[in-house]
C-alpha cells in the first residue's frame, strides 16, 4: 500500500523501494546517496502489530521494494490532508526549514513518523529523529525548530486507522521470499539454497546500489516471528537475530544505559529502525559496534541450519578472519543468549569517531569489570577495528584480575594492549590514534571504576 | 535555542505588500515540503531516454597504451559509447583556461578521470558496462601534494605577489617572530543534489539542456563548443539546484556536454546523472591548502610585517584556481592591518581531481591563516586572542590592504566589542580559565574572530547582470533574470526588489527557470553576487516600466509625471486612486510596451592582475562570531556548547534568508573545520568517497546555544536595497569553533604554547594539539 492506495507490486528481488517510487510518479522522494546515509529518500513504513498501525522512518534506497508487502508507505506526497499541509510541513515553511529543498522531504517524512509514534517536543527527541538526515543548507536549527513545533502540536493522525489494511496481502512469496516462523524460513533456505539472507539490508543492500550487483531472490528473516522476539528465562535473555537496533533501545531502556547511549550512535534513527543485531554479527565487520559489546557480556549465538540443526557458538568463537565467521551458507543466525549476570557488573561502551552521530567507529572498545572497585575480580575487554576480526584481550584481562586499580596497573596495562593489537591506518583514523583511544578507552574504563574519575559516558555526555 | 520571532527584525518596520524587508518564506517552500519541487530528475522522462555512465582511469598519471571497448558496446542496453575522437566541435571544457578535457585524450591526469562514456537504457546497466572495458596504462610518476608540487615547481599557473613596504626588515626589528606552517585540507560540496543534466535534441541541430547548474551561460557556451554549433542553437536551462555551494559552477557543464553529444548523436533524449561516489571522485572540491606564515610583532603583539605562502592544491588543471588562489591571497589579511607584507600565491598541480569554486572560492583558506597566526601571536606575548585581534584591526590611518584598496568602513572594532559584551566574553574567559584549572581532562576553549569579506568578482567583467520583465494583462508580473536558485533565496528577493520597485505586491510576481533564451551572456551565480548584480537588473527594468506606467497615466489623466505614484497596488495620481490591475489594462489598450530588460554592473572595481594593486572589491560584508567548545582530554573528541554570531548584511531584504544563510554556512564551515576530512591514499586515490567515510554535521552538531543577530546598518555604498551580500561570507564565522579547540587545547600547555594543530580539527587532530601542549607543558 502506498499513500492509502493498495497497490500490486511484482518487481525483481533486488528492486529499491526508491526506484520503484520515482519510476512511479512519486518524484518527490529523493536519491540523495542510494546507500542510506543521507535520508533524502526517508519515507514512512506503517505495519499493523496487535491490532495497531506504527509507523517507522526507512531509507526507501535501500530497502528492497518486495520487502514492504503488507506494509503502508507514506511518501511526501501522501502527508497532506487534500490541500490542507500536514502540521509538519506546516512548521517546516513557517520555520524556514528548506532552503534547496532536496533534503526536505526526508526531513518532513522522518519528523512525521516521529509525529505518528507521539514522541515528545525534545530537542534530543529531535535530533535522534532526523539523526540520519542530512541537510547541507540551513544549520539544522530551522528544523529542529519545526519538528519542536510540530510535535507540540495537538495531531490526530488518519493514517493510524486500522481499516487501511483490509485490502492487503499477507507476505510475498515471490523474488523476496518472507517466511513468516522459523520452519518457513528453513524451507525457502532447502528450496533456494542459493538466495541471500535479507535483515535490515543496511549492509547488504549497498552490494545492489554501490556495487552494482544483482540479487535473483532474497530471503527476508525481518517477518520470521522467533526471530523477532526478545525472550527471558531466570537467568538469559534471548535476542531474535532479526530484532532491530530501535528494538533493543526500547528493551534495554532500563537495562544497560551503556548500550542504550551507544545505540544513539549507531547508524541513524532510519538505519536503527531496519538494522538487526543478527546482521550485525553475521556481515563479519571487525568494526562492527555490537560484538564488543556482546563479547563483555559473554553472548552465546544459537546457529540453525537449513535442516533444522541447532548449535551454540561462543561469541567469541563466531569470527575466523576479516570478514568471516563460522556461520555456514546453509545457517542462519537464530538468536543470541545473554547472561542476566552481565548486566549487573561495571561495563563501559567507548565509540570513536569523527562524527558523534551516524558515523562507523574507528575504535570501539568494551569493557566489563567485577569487584568492589578496589579489585577486579574479573573482567572481560574487547576491542573493534583494532584487528581483523573483533578482539577480545584476555592478557590484559588477565593482568587487571586480582590486581589493585592504581596508576602503575595502569601503565603496565597501556603497555601491553599496545602489543595486543594491530590496527590499521584508513580513511577514518590512524593505527596511531586508534591505538591511543584503546589506552584512553581501557585507562578510563578502569578509573571509572576505581572512582578516580566521574563517569563520562562517550562524548555524548559533553553537555557540561 | 534562538526563538523564530527573534528573525522578523524587518516585519512591522517596513509591511508594505511588496514584502521588502520582511521575512517572506522561501518562494518554493511549500512545493519543498511536499514533494511538489521539481529537480532535473524528477521531470517526467521521455520514453526514448538514455542514461549515461563514463568509465574512468584507475590510475593518477599514466598514458593510455590500449583502450579496447568491445564489451562495453556489446553489453546489455548499451546504445552508443563515445571517446574523444567522437567529439565533433572541441574537447577542451575549460572554463577560463585550457587543459580539461570532456574524456581523457592520449594521457590520464586522475583517478577517477573520464575516459570514455556509455549511453544505455537505465543507469544501472550503464554502470555495468563501463566495468567491461580493457585498459592499459602506462606509468608516470604522480604529484599527489601541495609539498611535492613546490618542490617540482609543478603549478598550473604562474605564481603570484602581492608586496607591501619592506617585509624583510619589518620583521627582522620586530621584537617577537612568530612562525608556523598548516595543512588546511579541502572540503566535498555534499550538494544533496547530486550532478545532473538533461539533453532533449531540437530539430536545429541543437539541444534544450536541463541542468543542475550555477551558469547556465557556460553550459550553453561550452556545449555549443562541444557540438561545433552556434551559441544559438543551445537553450540552457535552471530551475533549481538542489545545493550548489560552488561546486556546480564549472563542474555542471562536462555532463551537459555529454549529455548533449549523446543527444545529437542518437537524436534522443539523454540524461546524465552521476550517482553520489562518482559526483564525489569526478567532480572538483575545494582546495587544500599548505600555508605558510611568518610575522613580526611588538611586545603587545602588534603586527609590523607578515610574509605568508599559500600553496593551493590545484589538482591536474586550472580550472577557477586563478581567481580561488587570488582570493585566498586577498584574504589573508582577514581583517588586519599588514604595515609590511608580502603574500605569495601557488598554484600547485597535481595529479588529482581539478579543484574548484567552493563557498568563500579561496578566501577561508587566506584567513584561518591570518588567525591561526593571532593565535600564535597571543600565546607568544602572553594577551587574551581577543584583545590581539582587537589592536591588530584595520583602522582609520591604519587602512592599506596588500593589494593596495583602503578600507573604508571601520565596524569591526564596534561589532566585536558588541558581541563580546552582549555574549559576555570577558566573564566566560575567567570562567574557562578557572574551570580547565580544575578540571585534568575536560577542557573549554573560546574564541571570538571576525571575518571581513570582498565583494565582487575578481574577474572584473563578470560583475554584470540582466533581466528580463514582463506584465501581463491582468496585472501579473513575470520576471526572469540572469541568476540560478541553488536553495539561497535568490528568486524571493528578486521577488521583493521587483515588487517593491514597482509598488505592487509580493504574491503578483513570479521568477521562473533561469534560462539562455531570455536572459543571455550571464555571470555565474557565484561570489555571494547573486543578489547584488541580478536584483539591480531586475530593479532596473522593474524602474523602465514603472515610467512608462506614471508617464502613461499622468499623459491620461493630464498631470505631470511627478504627480503620479504606485504603491500598495494603487496607481495614484493627484489623490485619485486607480487599481494597478485597471491600469495594466489600460495601458495594453493604449500600447504601452509591458516588456523590459534590466541591465547591471558593479561601479567603482577595477584590479591590475600584474602589479597586485587596485580595487578588488566594491565593499566588504563583515561578520563576528563567538565559539565555545567542551574537548576531552583523553580522546580529542568535542562538542561545540555556544555559538554567538553578530552578522553584517546590511539593509536585509529578507531578514529570515539572511539568517538561514548565516546559520547555514556557519554550520557548513563548521564541517569543513571539524569532521569533514577529504583524504587520498597515497596512490592518489580519493578514500573519503562517500557518505560512510566523508562525515558533514548533523544537527546534533549544531549547539543548542546558537544565536545569530544581524548587525543593522545599511550598506555605504548603492546596492540594492543598500543590502549587502551574505552568501558566503559566513562560512568563515566557524573559523571561531576552530581557534576554540585550539584554545582548549592550549589550556593543556597553560596558554603558554600555541599547539600546532591542522584543519580539519577531527577528533584525532586535536588530540595531537593536545599531546603537543601537554609534551610542551612537561618539559
Amino acid at each position: 500500500m502506498i499513500n492509502e492506495q493498495v497497490v500490486e507490486v511484482n518487481e525483481p528481488a533486488d528492486r529499491t523501494a526508491l526506484q520503484y517510487l520515482r519510476a512511479n510518479g512519486l518524484t518527490g522522494t529523493k536519491e540523495g546517496c542510494a546507500s542510506g546515509d543521507c535520508g533524502a529518500c526517508t519515507v514512512m513504513v506503517g505495519e499493523l502489530k496487535d491490532g495497531k498501525v506504527q509507523f517507522k522512518a526507512v531509507n526507501s534506497c535501500i530497502v528492497p521494494v518486495g520487502q514492504l508487502s503488507g506494509m503502508h508507505v507514506v511518501t511526501v506526497e501522501g502527508l497532506a490532508d487534500q490541500s490542507r499541509l500536514h502540521p509538519v510541513q506546516t512548521e517546516m515553511v513557517a520555520c524556514h526549514g528548506s532552503q534547496c529543498g532536496f533534503c526536505t522531504p526526508g526531513f518532513v517524512m522522518s519528523l512525521a513518523a516521529m509525529l505518528e509514534n507521539g514522541d515528545p517536543a525534545k530537542i534530543e527527541t529531535v535530533q535522534q529523529g532526523i539523526s540520519g538526515n542530512l541537510c547541507r543548507c540551513t544549520g539544522y536549527r530551522s528544523i529542529v525548530q519545526a519538528g519542536m513545533n510540530a510535535l507540540g502540536r495537538d495531531y490526530e493522525s488518519r493514517l493510524q486507522d486500522p481499516v487501511f489494511f483490509k485490502d492487503t496481502k499477507p507476505p510475498s512469496l515471490g523474488s523476496v521470499q518472507q517466511p513468516l516462523n522459523e520452519s518457513a524460513l528453513r524451507e525457502a533456505m532447502l528450496q533456494y539454497p542459493q538466495a541471500s539472507l535479507i535483515a535490515g539490508g543496511t549492509d547488504l543492500m549497498l552490494e545492489v546500489t554501490q556495487r552494482y550487483q544483482s540479487f535473483e531472490r532474497l530471503i527476508d528473516v525481518s517477518r520470521v516471528t522467533e526471530l523477532r522476539s526478545i525472550t527471558e528465562t531466570q537467568d538469559t535473555y534471548t535476542i531474535g537475530a532479526s530484532v532491530t537496533y530501535t528494538e533493543l533501545e526500547q528493551f534495554f531502556a532500563n537495562r544497560s544505559e551503556q548500550l542504550v547511549s551507544l545505540l544513539h550512535r549507531l547508524g541513524s534513527r532510519q538505519i536503527r529502525n531496519c538494522g538487526t543485531i543478527g546482521g550485525n554479527l553475521a556481515n563479519g565487520s571487525p568494526i562492527a559496534d555490537m560484538p564488543p559489546v556482546l563479547i563483555c557480556w559473554d553472548a552465546t549465538l544459537e546457529l540453525c541450519s537449513s535442516a533444522g540443526q541447532r548449535r551454540e557458538v561462543d561469541v567469541n568463537e563466531f569470527y575466523t578472519g576479516y570478514r568471516q565467521t563460522v556461520l555456514r551458507n546453509d545457517e542462519y543466525i537464530a538468536g543470541i543468549r545473554i547472561p542476566k549476570t552481565s548486566f549487573s557488573a561495571f561495563t563501559r561502551f567507548y565509540k570513536s569517531s569523527k562524527r558523534i552521530e551516524d558515523d562507523i567507529s574507528s575504535v570501539m572498545g568494551a569493557c566489563l569489570f567485577e569487584g568492589d572497585g578496589v579489585k577486579i575480580t574479573a573482567a572481560r575487554i574487547a576491542f573493534g577495528g583494532m584487528a581483523a576480526t573483533p578482539l577480545r584481550l584476555r592478557g590484559i584481562e588477565d593482568m587487571l584480575v586480582g590486581k589493585l586499580v592504581n596508576h602503575e596497573l595502569l601503565e603496565d596495562v597501556s603497555a601491553a594492549l599496545g602489543k595486543a593489537m594491530a590496527p590499521l591506518t584508513d580513511v577514518r583514523a590512524s593505527a596511531e590514534y586508534r591505538a591511543a583511544m584503546a589506552r584512553s578507552m581501557l585507562e578510563r574504563a578502569l578509573n571509572e571504576f576505581s572512582g578516580v574519575s566521574k563517569p563520562l559516558v562517550m562524548a555524548l555526555e559533553l553537555h557540561a | 535555542m534562538r526563538k523564530l520571532t527573534n528573525n522578523e527584525a524587518g516585519a512591522g518596520v517596513n509591511s508594505v505588500a511588496s514584502g521588502m524587508g520582511d521575512s517572506l518564506s522561501h518562494d518554493s517552500a511549500i512545493k519543498h515540503v511536499t514533494g511538489g519541487a521539481q529537480y532535473v530528475d524528477d521531470i517526467l522522462e521521455p520514453v526514448d531516454l538514455l542514461h549515461v555512465a563514463t568509465g574512468q582511469s584507475t590510475i593518477a598519471h599514466g598514458r593510455i597504451k590500449s583502450l579496447n571497448l568491445d564489451a562495453v558496446h556489446l553489453a546489455e542496453g548499451v546504445v552508443d559509447v563515445i571517446t574523444v575522437s567522437d567529439v565533433p566541435g572541441d574537447p577542451d571544457v575549460s572554463p577560463v583556461y585550457t587543459g580539461d578535457m570532456l574524456l581523457a585524450s592520449a594521457e590520464v591526469v586522475y583517478i577517477g578521470q573520464p575516459i570514455f562514456a556509455v549511453a544505455a537504457i537505465s543507469i544501472e546497466l550503464a554502470k555495468k558496462a563501463c566495468l567491461q572495458a580493457k585498459i592499459e596504462y602506462e606509468d608516470l610518476e604522480a604529484v599527489l601534494t601541495p609539498q611535492q608540487a613546490l618542490a617540482n615547481e609543478s603549478f598550473v599557473l604562474p605564481t603570484r605577489s602581492f608586496v607591501k613596504g619592506d617585509v624583510g626588515e619589518a620583521i627582522e626589528s620586530a621584537a617577537h617572530v612568530v612562525e608556523a606552517q598548516l595543512h588546511v585540507r579541502g572540503q566535498e560540496h555534499f550538494y544533496l543534489e547530486g550532478q545532473i543534466s538533461l539533453a532533449l535534441p531540437t530539430e536545429d541541430g541543437g539541444v534544450h539542456v536541463i541542468s543542475s547548474s550555477q551558469h547556465p551561460s557556460e553550459v550553453q557556451k561550452l556545449v555549443a563548443s562541444v557540438l561545433g554549433v552556434n551559441i544559438h542553437q543551445v537553450q540552457s536551462e535552471t530551475r533549481r539546484m538542489g545545493g550548489g555551494f560552488g561546486g556546480k559552477e564549472s563542474q555542471a557543464a562536462v555532463l551537459a556536454c555529454i549529455a548533449s553529444l549523446f543527444a545529437i548523436r542518437n537524436r534522443r533524449s539523454v540524461k546524465y546523472r552521476m550517482p553520489r561516489q562518482d559526483d564525489m571522485v569526478q567532480t572538483g572540491k575545494r582546495h587544500d591548502f599548505w600555508n605558510r606564515y611568518r610575522a613580526g610583532v611588538t611586545d603587545q603583539g602588534v603586527i609590523v610585517g607578515v610574509q605568508m605562502e599559500l600553496a593551493g592544491l590545484c589538482g591536474c588543471t586550472a580550472d577557477l584556481s586563478e581567481g580561488i588562489v587570488d582570493r585566498a591571497m586577498f584574504h589573508a589579511d582577514n581583517a588586519y592591518y599588514y604595515p609590511a607584507a608580502r603574500i605569495n600565491g601557488y598554484r600547485c598541480k597535481t595529479n588529482t581531481v581539478s579543484n574548484t569554486a567552493f563557498r568563500g572560492f579561496g578566501g577561508p583558506k587566506g584567513m584561518i591563516a591570518a588567525e591561526s597566526m593571532m593565535e600564535d601571536i597571543a600565546r607568544k606575548v602572553g594577551r587574551d586572542p581577543l584583545d590581539v585581534r582587537l589592536d591588530n584591526l584595520y583602522a582609520p590611518g591604519r587602512d592599506e590592504t596588500p593589494y593596495g584598496q583602503k578600507i573604508e568602513q571601520h565596524m569591526l572594532r564596534d561589532m566585536m566589542e558588541k558581541l563580546a559584551d552582549d555574549a559576555d566574553y570577558r566573564n566566560r574567559r575567567n570562567a574557562i580559565v578557572a574551570f580547565n584549572k580544575e578540571n585534568a581532562d575536560l577542557r573549554k576553549g573560546l574564541a571570538l574572530t571576525p571575518i571581513k569579506f570582498g565583494i565582487s568578482f575578481t574577474s572584473t567583467h563578470l560583475n554584470q547582470a540582466g533581466a528580463l520583465l514582463h506584465i501581463y494583462t491582468d496585472g501579473s508580473i513575470h520576471i526572469n533574470h540572469g541568476g540560478t536558485e541553488m536553495g539561497q533565496g535568490l528568486h524571493t528577493k528578486i521577488a521583493q526588489v521587483v515588487a517593491s520597485t514597482l509598488g505592487v505586491s509580493y504574491e503578483r510576481v513570479m521568477v521562473s527557470s533561469t534560462r539562455t533564451d531570455k536572459v543571455p551572456n550571464t555571470s555565474p551565480t557565484a561570489a555571494s553576487a547573486g543578489t547584488d548584480l541580478n536584483g539591480m537588473a531586475a530593479q532596473n527594468a522593474a524602474e523602465k516600466i514603472k515610467q512608462r506606467l506614471i508617464e502613461f497615466v499622468a499623459s491620461d489623466s493630464g498631470a505631470r509625471s511627478n504627480e503620479v505614484t504606485i504603491e500598495n497596488d494603487m496607481v495614484v495620481v493627484r489623490g485619485e486612486s486607480r487599481a494597478f490591475d485597471d491600469v495594466i489594462k489600460a495601458a495594453y489598450m493604449n500600447r504601452v510596451q509591458l516588456s523590459a530588460t534590466g541591465f547591471y554592473k558593479t561601479p567603482k572595481i577595477h584590479f591590475d592582475k600584474e602589479t597586485g594593486k587596485g580595487h578588488p572589491f566594491f565593499y566588504f560584508a563583515n561578520g563576528v562570531a563567538l565559539s565555545e567548545v567542551i574537548v576531552d582530554g583523553l580522546t580529542g573528541e568535542y562538542r561545540v556548547s555556544q555559538v554567538d554570531i553578530l552578522h553584517d548584511v546590511g539593509n536585509s531584504i529578507n531578514p529570515a534568508i539572511d539568517i538561514g544563510q548565516i546559520e547555514g554556512g556557519f554550520v557548513q564551515g563548521m564541517g569543513w573545520l571539524t569532521t569533514e576530512e577529504l583524504l587520498w591514499d597515497d596512490t592518489g586515490r580519493l578514500i573519503s568517497n562517500s557518505p560512510a567515510n566523508y562525515k558533514i554535521p548533523t544537527s546534533y552538531d549544531v549547539p543548542e546555544k546558537f544565536s545569530v543577530q544581524l548587525y543593522e546598518e545599511p550598506n555605504r555604498e548603492e546596492t540594492i536595497y543598500q543590502s549587502k551580500a551574505v552568501g558566503e561570507p559566513p562560512l568563515m564565522l566557524a573559523l571561531s569553533v576552530w581557534c576554540a579547540l585550539r584554545d582548549a587545547a592550549a589550556s593543556f600547555a597553560d596558554y603558554k604554547f600555541s599547539p600546532p594543530m591542522n584543519a580539519p580539527a577531527t577528533p584525532e587532530e586535536v588530540y595531537y594539539a593536545i599531546s603537543a601542549a601537554k609534551e610542551y607543558s612537561s618539559q
